[in-house]
């Protein structure tokens, strides 16, 4: 016994994902290319949800990192753990996914070291390999594995770059808000409520929009606005509601609070 | 001797008034009227002989409130206003003693941000007598006392501002109303009418997309007068447009009526309206056909003929889409935002503005800002707050500040004196080398990334031993990152001339050379500057800016010249240090004095107590701040500024170039 490797499973039930263009289309042909994605796209605009949804369409477990950035290479790949006086390897979540022919979903990448980004390369050309350098070992990518990363490029910090080696990649698939009809059977769908109130809580997802960089690094997302709907769907008024979770959330600064509490009272 | 420059005046009249006062009153005016005198003699004056008829209404510290508001109208808005506010007693009184009033300068930033959130277009607000707007800029009254209660009176300002935001966004203007307001002699009749019918409409589309809003409105101005009756159903349907209130207009024109005053229905100002809309859509067009034009030339298409250009508007609101020879084509945000903006005015992209501009390629050097014009009026780059410590408040927009690099001096300069010092550079680099971040392994760790296989034999001889065994048998990198940013602020006054000015160039050449082994964010920026309107900031190296030739000879470059006004200085550099993306933040300042200006006014307590204010600010944005002076007397009021662990003072200003670096690795070693 001197390998741990984790179990993962498929995506149970399906997941809700209203498409938005022809995104569900070319990540089929990225897969079928065995092909990496690249997901471009505020927060809360429906990355995540997105991945899950194409892991189910395609029947692949789905392994999902969020970087951070103190994530480090073994945190990917795997460490060497000690049991009773034997040393045992554990594999990380990419090596995981790899092995089983998984899509590997690593959120939020630059936020990780530079130093991590540059072991998915081999994974990402016609080499298809992860090297595991402590064991010495390349594990080849089955034809099913698929790596999928995703960035948000609107914190335009130099630090928070993606580099143009690592980014030519990939496929990318740009993702923003959706327009005001499509987001309004989203939030309605996701956070039940009807129509009237979801156009209600987009409209005022707009509203915060325009003050992007006025005083808000980002607008609501629609993300931001299923949670209201939600709490509004237990119970709570719908002030009350967009206050809590669109006005407070968006920022800590009391004349933008003010400016926001403005905005929520005059939708609703 | 207080009012002695309008030496006239008659000070036995005054002096004869205010032997009627209290003691305490009495030094309450003195003390106050010196203080405005120090501002503008007049309204020192003015205060003085006001006075008397003041503490018949006002307690004490109503007194103080009347003479700081003039004071903030003579800053915000010059002599005569702050004279009118002087002068207009009673409202002051009604204002604070039961009438709760709304202030526009307390709600203003609140509603601009309100507008911007609304439109997306950016609305400025500004006071002006009625309420109206030219499209861009709304204007609204000063002071509000309509309702009974101050919040009333505040939300009556939201329902103002929305009501001539919604003039612009649900096209009021988009017809020219002075032709159509032509053939009425009774102009201003005419004029309130419209204003009022514009209402009644504008109401029902506000309703529609902000209903909280309109409730808000509506239980503001109550249900509408009863000679409005006719117009309400035509006005209530959501496709009315301005072209029904024209007409309406007619038949209330036609009736001798007067209009009613309704408090939030300011006026309409159509002439502005409209030239400020034609100058608008001129403008939008004309970037939307550069960008246009920088398109068409990266493709390299056919031209002539059709604009080959279309575009689909979305839904309200939703996004736009441009096809160029048929093909969805993104454009520049900018030129995105034009194209909305005169969808907004008139409700189409003209065809006109959807042709290419000519083969000149859009190049963003274009942007305004660039004009000639604009660099011969000199308008300020930025403008400051500044505390006036006789007031215990701040002076608003009180000093003008322009940026610009210093001009270049000798470059040979640097090689000169790095050529002069060269041990003692290689001995700061070394010194700076061993604070530099990097990554360190740590050892037992209880998880890491590698086992660390000291901690690992050591558990097992403890386990074979009978002993307990530690857990922590793993190595974790982790990183030293400094995450600091250094802004350095170098005085240039006239005092610096000669040796200091010497030594303050070769200090910052060694402090550049060290820094650059170091890798932290660093900024160096000199400051003088001749009185409040002209504080000057030199750019010397800006945060991004590589330390390079150009540098160097901007250092080389630093030379002395006016005055030292350092609180403005400070707010400005405060600025700048705070916008970058690091954890530490540090403003270095290099001086020679206390601040000090042209004039009576900064020198002394004034600019001491400003600094000080500007230095807490910093605090308050989480900068740290260090004095390094060679003013002797230095310890005297440095520790009042900078408290006492933040400056040193040098006695010999031949030490600044081997300490400055010595005391930046000091402060930020970690």
């Amino acid at each position: 016994m001197d390998l741990l490797s984790p179990q993962l499973a498929t995506v149970a039930g399906e997941p809700y994902y209203q498409p938005v263009g022809d995104e569900v289309g070319l990540f089929e042909a990225a897969y079928r290319q065995r092909l990496p994605v690249l997901l471009k796209g505020p927060t809360g605009c429906g990355k995540t949800r997105f991945v899950e949804f194409m892991a189910w369409r395609l029947k692949r477990p789905l392994v999902t990192v969020a970087c951070h950035d103190d994530l480090t290479t073994a945190d990917l790949v795997g460490r060497y753990l000690i049991v009773g006086e034997q040393t045992v390897w554990m594999d990380g979540p990419l090596t995981a996914a790899v092995r089983a022919g998984a899509i590997c979903y690593l959120d939020e990448v630059v936020e990780a070291r530079k130093d991590t980004t540059v072991i998915i390369h081999p994974l990402t050309d016609s080499r298809r390999v992860l090297a595991v350098d402590k064991r010495g070992e390349l594990v080849p990518a089955p034809d099913n594995f698929m790596l999928v990363i995703s960035y948000n490029p609107g914190y335009q910090s130099v630090l928070k770059e993606i580099k143009p080696s690592t980014r030519q990649r990939f496929i990318a698939l740009d993702f923003d808000y959706p327009a005001a009809d499509l987001e309004s059977r989203i939030v309605a769908a996701e956070g039940g409520v009807d129509e009237a109130l979801a156009r209600k809580l987009v409209k005022l997802g707009e509203l915060t929009r325009n003050l992007k960089g006025q005083g808000l690094d980002e607008g609501a997302s629609t993300r931001l606005l299923v949670h209201a709907a939600q709490i509004v769907s237990a119970g709570r008024t719908p002030i009350e509601a967009a206050t809590a979770a669109v006005a407070r959330a968006l920022t800590d600064d009391p004349d933008m609070t003010e400016t926001l509490d403005d905005l929520v009272r005059a939708v609703f | 001797m207080l009012f002695a420059s309008p030496s006239h005046r008659s000070v036995t009249r005054l002096a004869a008034a205010l032997e009627l006062l209290t003691r305490a009153q009495q030094e309450q005016v003195l003390r106050w009227a010196a203080v405005a005198a120090k501002t503008y003699a007049e309204i020192g004056h003015l205060l003085a002989a006001l006075a008397p008829k003041a503490f018949e209404m006002l307690d004490a510290d109503g007194f103080d409130a009347w003479v700081l508001a003039a004071l903030d109208a003579y800053d915000r808005q010059g002599l005569r206003l702050a004279m009118d506010q002087l002068r207009n007693l009673e409202a002051f009184c009604a204002a604070r003693a039961g009438t709760p009033v709304a202030r526009l300068a307390e709600v203003e930033g609140r509603l601009a941000r309100f507008l911007q959130g609304l439109s997306g277009r950016p609305l400025a607000v500004r006071a002006g007598a009625v309420p109206c707007t030219d499209t861009e800029t709304i204007f609204l009254p000063e002071l509000l006392a309509a309702h009974p209660d101050a919040s009333a009176n505040r939300q009556l300002y939201k329902a103002m501002a929305t009501l001539l935001w919604a003039q612009t966004r649900f096209g009021t203007f988009k017809v020219n109303l002075e032709t159509e307001l032509a053939s009425w002699s009774d102009r201003a009749r005419a004029l309130g009418w419209l204003s009022l019918l514009e209402a009644v409409r504008l109401d029902t589309r506000i309703a529609q997309e902000l209903p909280g809003l309109a409730a808000e409105m509506a239980s503001l101005r109550g249900p509408w007068p009863d000679v409005l009756a006719p117009a309400l159903d035509r006005l209530a349907r959501l496709d009315a447009t301005v072209s029904d209130s024209l007409e309406l207009l007619s038949s209330f024109m036609a009736g001798s009526g007067v209009p009613p005053r309704l408090t939030f229905v300011g006026t309409l100002d159509p002439a502005a309206a409209w030239r400020v809309r034609a100058e608008r859509i001129e403008r939008e067009s004309q970037v939307l056909r550069k960008a246009l034009g920088a398109l068409k030339g990266t493709r390299g298409r056919k031209t002539g003929g059709e604009p080959p250009l279309t575009f689909t508007p979305g839904d309200e609101g939703g996004p736009l889409e441009f096809r160029l020879d048929g093909e969805a084509v993104a454009l520049p945000p900018e030129a995105m935002a034009a194209a909305q903006s005169l969808i907004q005015d008139l409700g189409a992209v003209p065809p006109e503005a959807l042709t290419p501009a000519g083969p000149g390629a859009w190049l963003p050097t274009d942007k305004e800002g660039a004009g000639p014009e604009l660099v011969a009026d000199r308008k300020a780059d930025f403008r400051y707050d500044e505390w006036d410590y006789h007031r215990q408040a701040y002076r608003r927009g009180w000093c003008h500040v322009y940026e610009m690099p210093v001009r270049d001096g000798d470059p040979a300069y640097v090689r000169e004196v790095c050529g002069r010092y060269s041990a003692l550079i290689r001995q700061i680099r070394r010194r700076f080398e061993i604070v530099r971040g990097e990554d360190r392994m740590l050892g037992r760790q209880p998880e890491g990334e590698e086992i660390d296989l000291d901690a690992l034999v050591e558990a097992l001889a403890d386990r074979r031993g009978g002993a307990e065994p530690s857990e922590r048998m793993f190595c974790r990198r982790v990183r030293n990152e400094r995450s600091l940013a250094a802004m350095f602020m170098v005085d240039m006054s006239g005092s610096t001339k000669g040796w200091i000015n010497d030594a303050e160039r070769e200090a910052l050449i060694m402090l550049c050379e060290g820094i650059e082994s170091l890798g932290d964010a660093y900024a160096i920026y000199g400051f003088s500057g001749w009185t409040r309107t002209r504080c000057d900031i030199y750019r010397i190296k800006s945060f991004g800016e590589p330390y390079d030739e150009a540098v160097r000879s901007r250092i080389a470059g630093i030379e002395a010249k006016d005055y030292t006004r350092m609180g403005v200085a400070i707010r400005h550099l405060t600025k700048l240090l705070a916008a970058q993306p690091v954890r530490h933040k540090l403003l270095v300042t290099l001086s020679d004095g206390r601040p000090d200006d042209f004039g009576d006014e900064y020198r002394g307590n004034y600019g001491i107590e400003d600094t000080r204010h500007a230095l807490l600010e910093a605090r308050e944005q989480g900068i740290r701040s260090y004095c390094v002076t060679i003013d002797r007397h230095g310890a005297d009021y440095l520790k009042h500024m900078y408290g006492p662990a933040g400056y040193t003072v040098l006695d010999d200003v031949k030490k600044l170039p081997l300490k400055l670096a010595d005391i930046y690795r000091r402060l930020t070693a970690n």
